[in-house]
């Protein structure tokens, strides 16, 4: 379908752009920028900060103009107001800048002045674009309304002395995720956002997906930050410290180090982590193959052999959070299966300790992650303690490992590629591949293929069907003449109506129509997850996105069952068997349980 | 403090039922809730959440921007002070001090034995009679501070 | 069945509250027991707007207008005039004790007023459709159905001139041809009843005497623009003219002139009340949309604008209740016969509640183009209490203070705006000399930072900023660079607010400044209240001539704040004065005085 263009003037230029778009973009394509504050890409504008004025060229009310176009008194918001054929926009004059400089100024007036101990310092939007200005001195008395930070869950600390009201925050919530745990509470200056019925973070639907603080323009939303910890454990002489890192964390750590979204520092993070004092680095991707292990098996027995159908995938604790408070309906279908995650630390407390001699109570295992639920998932329930021990002890974000980089004075960029660490370190393509929406599926069909047909691959390792930004993805897997329906879901908000989907089939007594579907409940899978740096537009997931699957075809290997350390971690430790093959080892260590939890607790 | 579990009225589960279907239901259910119990309890709110599928996050943004919504129960005789450009021109903001001063509570609290609250309204639309105060629905006319004892007592005698 | 005599009894909330239902209450038992019962029609009607006056009682077919009656006058009320039809003298309008007018057409209050909007208010028993329909009521939609398309309504209504009376002043024609320009599929009527400006009750005046003006109007609009669903979004606060709605409505539908089908012309329109819950900016166009889609009234961007993207996503014409008032009677007279009424920019009448220190403060309609001298003392009858005039203000808090020079502007949208303030919604607030300016600056910025939305920085933020500095300013703390400081707020707020709100929200403070610039200098650096309305500003002063420097008050202060030896006149050093007063109740010799 062919899309209608338009043509306006920005500044006296003729300007081209399809229709519906926004002033503020159709600007872009006359060389201009124009500032603004609470607008987000990912989002609906809100039209809120007022910083975007600009205004039109009407004509004149005057007689003696002839009608001749002159500037509107008025101002309009340029995120939200739709560049119409033939309009006339003047995008910035003294008026207008000294306009959005005085807005600017009142919202600094109410805002805490201490950049200096702010988690944003840096990546602060409103930091940025006071700098900008040249804002020296803020003309306003300043009032800030204090209330004590909400540090409820693990992961996330709500600062609403520091918030701007933008509105995303909520937006993201409800619309983007569909978890609805923040909202405008109260009118006009008394405006928070905040819980429902005065309760805390933790006590509300909030599933710690962090993609609030990923989308926050200043330090009213952050995760929190327990580098503290780690410190402590790598100065603790008694402690063997492990640490692991996930896939989406390559990717994206370059960026706070002045790479691009996207490029691979695998090598240079094993490095990094070995000079900062731990003891063994490993990957999680490696335990991704080994999830491929557990849940491959899994799923072939219940489709083989008429278990509940559809699977669904379990390593994204916000989503299991989600499915726990909202859809308690599937918890037949979620895979046992741990995450990633809490497999290698499982192991790392257990199969690593006895191959190498070391006391497991001595064993610290920190897990860098870019995700902010996944401080919550190490203390979820008891089987997170499988070992006899919490099996991870502590979760850092991408965030805060790059600050721990920086502490140290490691100068990341120039640092040469190293190994990581054997037993837990080696990967596939397939491991990889979890960092991205689809690539748990992509995995797990690569070694379901292989495993259902007998074959030594698949027709083509690339399953480019389950890859893409779309919200739900579809498509019927032909594994030679056995059809699989699979469904792919990212952003928690496209998730209910697949969900929806199946409740249909369920109440008309047909077959589900998927067999398999995988949820990740950030956009664009973990790579866009709720602990990477912020300001992640489609832009950047889409770079990152393209890094992992670089890493993936880099691979030598791209199953996870070839996995020789996978293949030995079976042979020597787990008895041969996955859990859904009867392994009890496998079963114990590997695999959890899941429980209804309310949507708000009340006291 | 936990709060006090009212239950849904017949009445009350009858308008939702009525309402369910209609787009844009919550707030004129909000109104009848309110009608039913004095304000907005939070089971109530809970389980309206659950009727008409809105989450409670919705309703606590809405009930907490209209300032017509309580989430505590007023005092049995709510007195309304108007706030119009009328009434406060002729001494509005007096009438509100001298209630406040005898009553001993602030605005928007309760006394303490749950006989009285006050609070200042926007205007009621009585200009020709300010500054006026409204009680339960009654309108106090032409107010001076020295009617406001008089006014408690003629509801204190009432209980 | 005739009756020989009806007893009109205004039962507006005001005259109720003044005892009115009391008082038909007593007529009825009165009529009984004098056999007038089948003779003499008891009619409670809507607003006289006489409000100053109430409970007022006319009596038809005389027209004898009796002012501030009570219940227990009615007994007099039924022998004299109704048995003997003797006029009762005491009860007519006396103004200045001149001359007892008995007829309500000799009052200067009514004389040069033009009821078109309220034509059936203190007319007619608002509960009574036949009332409606006996004073050409739904005379105006059967032509419409029947001899009109949709387009010569439009037209029609551009033709009269007729603009938007919530304030705003846009082509009511101009909106209606937008929304009627839309795709045909589902639109929307929207009737604008949240009137929140405080000091006006002009449209709740109206929906409680004649709620079927606004019904039919609202059909009317429906047909023109092709909406089939109509709303109107009323203040929680107006019961009273809720009901009268709700029973409109089913009245309405019981004849067949709303629902399904209306009159048989196959045009269905059908009306639903929806409430408000205390919220001002949801007077505001797209935050009502807003609310009576269940949400927080959080207003959105314009454009695009409701009458092409408007109740969800519908487009939606939103008209304020006085507006649509007038337009069965200019289909009824024709928009010609409209539009001679008014200036050449504004046509028709306006509706204003008159209040503040006027003698005569109530309800009124006046031609555009009436000045606010002829309002404010011809009608108004002047200052009360023998004071001097000051300041007017429209608009609410969107709007203007209107000094003394400009009291011969004529009342049109351009006028207004020209001298720095809006028509409004018709609150009208008259100010004498004991009112400061400053403090009414601040009295309507503490309204607008209450009802702020919060949602855009540069209302939620800067109008808090303005308060704070006016209470400085009439704490006696302000400085000049304070006044420079508001300047570039309101500018701000003015130019990149979200809604009419911000954007209007500095207008007390811009035209105070304006015109009352020597007030403020005045707080600032005379920490003076010329007004005495200021109690941090008052100041005590001991008179030389009379203080026998007894050293009483300088021991009495509690601040140390008086300075003197003995037997000779003491000082007060206003920089450390409290303003406790305590010196003035301690001088036995009247020597100290505060102002």
């Amino acid at each position: 379908m062919e899309t209608e263009m338009i043509t306006l003037e920005i500044n006296g230029k003729a300007v081209t752009v399809p229709k519906g778009t926004s002033i503020l973009n159709a600007a872009k394509a006359a060389h201009i920028k124009i500032p603004t504050l609470c607008y987000h890409p990912d989002l609906k504008p809100g039209a809120s900060c007022g910083i975007c004025v600009v205004r039109q060229l009407v004509p004149s009310r005057n007689p003696a103009d002839n009608g001749k176009l002159v500037p509107s008194p008025k101002m309009l918001r340029a995120c939200c107001t739709e560049a119409t054929a033939g309009m006339h926009i003047l995008t910035h004059d003294p008026d207008i800048v000294q306009v959005r400089k005085t807005v600017l100024e009142l919202i600094l007036a109410n805002h805490p002045q201490d950049c200096l101990q702010c988690p944003r310092s840096g990546s602060c939007e409103l930091q940025a674009i006071a700098a900008d200005f040249g804002i020296r001195d803020i003309p306003f008395p300043k009032e800030v309304i204090h209330r004590d930070p909400d540090n409820s869950t693990p992961s996330i600390v709500l600062n609403s002395d520091k918030c701007i009201k933008c509105g995303r925050c909520a937006e993201v919530c409800q619309e983007m995720q569909n978890v609805w745990a923040l909202e405008f509470i109260g009118r006009g200056e008394k405006t928070v956002m905040a819980p429902a019925a005065g309760v805390k973070l933790a006590e509300s639907p909030c599933i710690k997906c962090g993609q609030c603080s990923a989308h926050c323009p200043v330090g009213a939303i952050y995760e929190n930050d327990e580098t503290a910890k780690v410190w402590a454990a790598l100065r603790d002489p008694e402690k063997t410290c492990l640490v692991q890192i996930a896939p989406a964390v390559r990717v994206a750590v370059g960026e706070a180090f002045g790479m691009k979204p996207g490029e691979l520092t695998t090598g240079k993070i094993y490095a990094a982590l070995r000079m900062l004092g731990f003891d063994k680095v490993f990957d999680t991707n490696f335990s991704a193959d080994v999830t491929i292990m557990e849940e491959g098996t899994e799923f072939i027995k219940r489709f083989t052999e008429g278990g509940t159908l559809p699977l669904l995938t379990s390593c994204c604790p916000a989503w299991t959070d989600w499915m726990e408070k909202y859809a308690p309906d599937f918890t037949e279908n979620f895979s046992t299966a741990k995450s990633p995650q809490q497999m290698l630390s499982a192991l790392a407390k257990s199969y690593w300790p006895e191959k190498n001699g070391v006391d497991p109570a001595k064993v610290h295992v920190t897990s860098i992650m870019p995700c902010t639920a996944k401080k919550h998932e190490i203390i979820r329930d008891e089987f997170m303690k499988s070992t006899g021990f919490q099996d991870t002890d502590v979760v850092l974000t991408t965030r805060e490992l790059a600050r721990m980089i920086k502490a140290a004075g490691i100068d990341f960029a120039s640092l040469p590629e190293e190994p990581a660490d054997k037993l837990l370190g080696e990967y596939t393509g397939a491991g990889t591949i979890f960092g991205v929406t689809g690539g748990v599926m992509e995995a797990a069909l690569r070694t379901a293929y292989c495993l259902i047909t007998g074959e030594a691959k698949p027709p083509s390792i690339d399953f480019k069907e389950v890859r893409g930004m779309e919200g739900v993805k579809k498509a019927t897997i032909d594994i030679k003449g056995t059809k699989v329906n699979i469904a792919v879901a990212h952003q928690m908000g496209n998730v209910e109506k697949v969900l929806n989907e199946i409740r249909e089939d369920r109440r008309n007594g047909v077959k589900p129509r998927y067999d398999f579907i995988e949820v990740m409940a950030c956009r664009g899978g973990c790579i866009g997850g709720g602990g990477q740096p912020c300001l992640a537009t489609d832009a950047v997931r889409a770079q990152r996105t393209a890094g992992i699957y670089t890493d993936d075809e880099k691979c030598t290997l791209r199953m996870s069952h070839l996995n020789p350390e996978v293949q030995a971690l079976y042979k020597d430790y787990l008895g041969g068997k996955t859990g859904a093959q009867g392994g009890e080892k496998a079963h114990h260590l590997l695999h959890t349980g899941y429980k209804k939890i309310d949507v708000y607790h009340f006291e | 403090m936990s709060e006090k579990l009212e239950t849904m009225t017949p009445e009350l589960k009858a308008f939702v039922e009525e309402w369910k279907s209609k787009p844009g239901n919550l707030i004129m259910v909000l109104h009848r809730v309110q009608q039913t119990y004095g304000y907005i309890p939070r089971n109530i709110a809970i389980e309206i959440s659950t009727m008409l599928d809105v989450p409670l996050a919705k309703i606590y943004g809405v009930v907490t921007f209209y300032n017509f919504f309580r989430l505590q129960k007023s005092g049995k005789y709510n007195v309304q002070v108007c706030l119009g450009t009328a009434c406060y021109l002729r001494g509005g903001d007096d009438i509100i001090k001298e209630f406040e001063r005898r009553l001993g509570v602030g605005l928007n609290a309760t006394t303490e034995d749950g006989l009285f609250s006050v609070e200042a309204v926007r205007c009621l639309g009585c200009c020709g009679l300010a500054p006026v105060a409204v009680v339960n629905g009654e309108v106090h006319g032409k107010l001076e501070t020295k009617d406001v004892e008089g006014i408690i007592e003629q509801y204190r005698k009432l209980g | 069945m005739a009756y020989e005599s009806y007893v009109l009894v205004c039962g507006g909330t005001a005259c109720c509250s003044g005892g009115a239902d009391k008082i038909i209450e007593a007529f009825a038992n009165e009529l009984e027991a004098a056999g007038l019962k089948e003779k003499v029609q008891v009619v409670a009607t809507g607003c006289l707007g006489f409000c100053e006056q109430g409970p007022i009682v006319k009596i038809l077919p005389q027209g004898t207008f009796y002012v501030q009656v009570k219940a227990e006058d009615v007994k007099e009320i039924v022998a004299e005039h109704l048995v003997k039809g003797r006029v009762v003298q005491r009860l007519c309008y006396d103004p200045e004790q001149a001359k007892k007018l008995v007829a309500e057409a000799n009052i200067p209050f009514y004389q040069k007023q033009y009821r078109i909007v309220l034509r059936n208010c203190g007319v007619i028993d608002p509960e009574k459709i036949e009332d409606y329909i006996a004073r050409d009521g739904y005379k105006a939609i059967e032509k419409v159905l029947f001899e009109m398309t949709p387009e010569q309504v439009v037209d029609e209504m551009l033709k009269s001139g007729l603009r938007g009376r919530g304030g705003a002043g846009f082509p009511t024609g101009m909106k209606w041809k937008f929304a009627q320009q839309q795709p045909k599929g589902q639109k929307y009527m929207v009737c604008n009843a949240d009137e929140g400006d405080p000091g006006a009750y002009m449209d709740r005046s109206t929906l409680e005497g004649d709620p079927h003006s606004i019904l039919e109007a609202m059909t009317i609009a429906g047909y023109a623009i092709g909406a089939s669903k109509g709303f109107i979004y009323i203040r929680a606060e107006y019961p009273l003219a809720i009901h009268r709605l709700e029973v409109a409505i089913a009245q309405a539908h019981e004849l067949g002139l709303l629902g399904d089908d209306i009159l048989g012309s196959g045009f269905s329109f059908d009306i639903e009340l929806r409430f408000g819950a205390g919220a001002f900016v949801c007077g505001e166009e797209t935050a009502l949309l807003q609310s009576i889609e269940g949400n927080r009234g959080m207003p959105k961007p314009r454009p695009p604008f409701p009458a092409v993207k408007g109740l969800w996503g519908r487009p939606t014409v939103i008209n304020n209740v006085e507006t649509l008032a007038n337009i069965p009677v200019i289909i009824n007279k024709g928009a010609d016969w409209f539009s001679k009424i008014g200036t050449a920019t504004t046509k028709g009448t306006k509706v204003f509640a008159l209040t503040g220190k006027v003698n005569n403060s109530g309800l009124i309609e006046v031609p555009m183009g009436t000045t606010l001298r002829e309002i404010i003392f011809d009608i108004g009858g002047g200052i009360r209490g023998g004071h001097k005039f000051k300041a007017a203000q429209t608009g609410g808090p969107s709007g203007g203070i209107i000094p003394e020079q400009f009291l011969d502007t004529p009342i049109d949208y351009e006028s207004l705006a020209k001298i720095g303030s809006i028509m409004g919604s018709g609150g009208l607030i008259v100010m004498d000399e004991t009112d400061c300016v400053v403090d009414i600056a601040k009295f309507y910025l503490d309204f607008t930072v209450d009802e702020s939305c919060g949602k855009c920085a540069p209302c939620r933020i800067g109008g808090r900023k303005l308060l704070n500095y006016l209470k400085k300013i009439t704490d006696g703390r302000g400085t000049e660079q304070d006044i420079k400081d508001m300047e570039a707020i309101c500018d701000a707020m003015n130019k990149a607010s979200l809604c009419g709100l911000g954007q209007t929200a500095s207008n007390p403070v811009k035209s105070t400044l304006r015109y009352f610039m020597d007030e403020y200098m005045e707080h600032i650096h005379d920490k003076k209240c010329r007004s005495g309305k200021c109690s941090k500003l008052i100041q005590y002063k001991i008179d030389p001539a009379k203080c026998k420097g007894c050293t009483m008050c300088a021991r009495k202060c509690p601040a140390g704040a008086i300075s003197g030896t003995v037997k000779n006149p003491h000082v007060i050093d206003q920089t450390k004065c409290i303003k406790c007063g305590a010196c003035e109740s301690t001088c036995k010799f009247g020597a100290i005085s505060h102002g």
